[in-house]
């Protein structure tokens, strides 16, 4: 059942991305470009998705645990450390080079682009390189 | 400016939210993609590379349903394929070691009122703005 769940959930976050064109670099890049012709898109991707994941999360977090499992499996981090800061810079400048964050990425695969594929070899080779790195 | 998506930005924000609020809902978890991404390939129970590998399979196919009812998506890659290698290595470090992306802190971390997602949230953004300007306007 949680994998019927999490196929659902994917398959929605997919579609959802498609429709708001944020597998499209061109579309996040324009965002980015504030010096430029400055593209809203991607805060409407943005608000749409908090005005939903607001108020459903506080709903549902006032449960003891979820419908399929028996406990919510939340971060535990709360210190403002080196490492989220500057991997939030690192990511950063990947993302303004590429216009893909790791969603849209995958998302993109599904058009045979073989911009997109190189591009997700190359992230998954970054999340292990980070892993060795912090290890 | 750009002529913004509006109401495909709104509708597929809130297709997003939805998936986000219904993984939590139903298995509990966080909807970030750079972390389900990684655990399919680190050191994880079979039951978690399994669920995490169908959400991204689910991702994948979200994307090839929404080719099939309102035809190929436009992907307009601004850069060539080096600096996109490049970029990808980029993204993939530092959301891992930054523990999060723009679902994970910004849709999720951010509906969970989370500091720690707030400024990370904050840095990408910046450093992505930066990084387009010095690419885009100061020719670097």
């Amino acid at each position: 059942m949680q994998i019927l769940a999490a196929l659902i959930t994917g398959t929605l976050f997919g579609f959802g991305l498609s429709l708001g064109e944020m597998i499209n670099p061109a579309r996040v890049i324009g965002f980015l470009d504030i010096a430029g012709r400055w593209d809203a898109t991607l805060m409407f991707v943005m608000g749409g998705a908090l005005a939903i994941t607001l108020p459903g999360y506080a709903l549902i977090l006032r449960r003891s645990r979820p419908l399929l499992d028996r406990q919510f499996f939340l971060p535990t981090k709360s210190a403002f450390d080196r490492p989220l800061i500057v991997g939030a810079a690192i990511f950063g400048i990947g993302w303004g080079l590429g216009g893909f964050c790791p969603g849209p990425a995958l998302a993109g695969l599904a058009t045979g682009s073989s911009g997109v594929i190189f591009f997700v070899i190359a992230m998954i080779a970054g999340q292990w390189l980070a892993g060795r790195f912090t290890n | 400016m750009a002529e913004a998506n509006f109401i495909g930005g709104i509708i597929g924000g809130a297709l997003i939210g939805v998936a986000a609020v219904l993984l939590l809902l139903f298995n509990g978890r966080i909807a970030g993609i750079s972390g389900i991404l990684d655990g399919v390939f680190s050191d994880n129970s079979f039951a978690e590379r399994i669920w995490r590998g169908v959400f991204v399979g689910g991702i994948i196919c979200g994307a090839a349903f929404y080719s099939l009812i309102f035809g190929a998506p436009s992907i307009q890659i601004q850069t060539n394929t080096p600096i996109l290698i490049v970029a990808g290595l980029f993204v993939g470090f530092g959301t891992r070691l930054g523990s999060g992306c723009t679902s994970g802190h910004g849709v999720c971390g951010l509906a969970r009122r989370s500091p720690r997602s707030l400024a990370a949230t904050a840095t990408f953004i910046v450093f992505g703005v930066l990084t387009v300007f010095l690419v885009r306007h100061l020719s670097l």
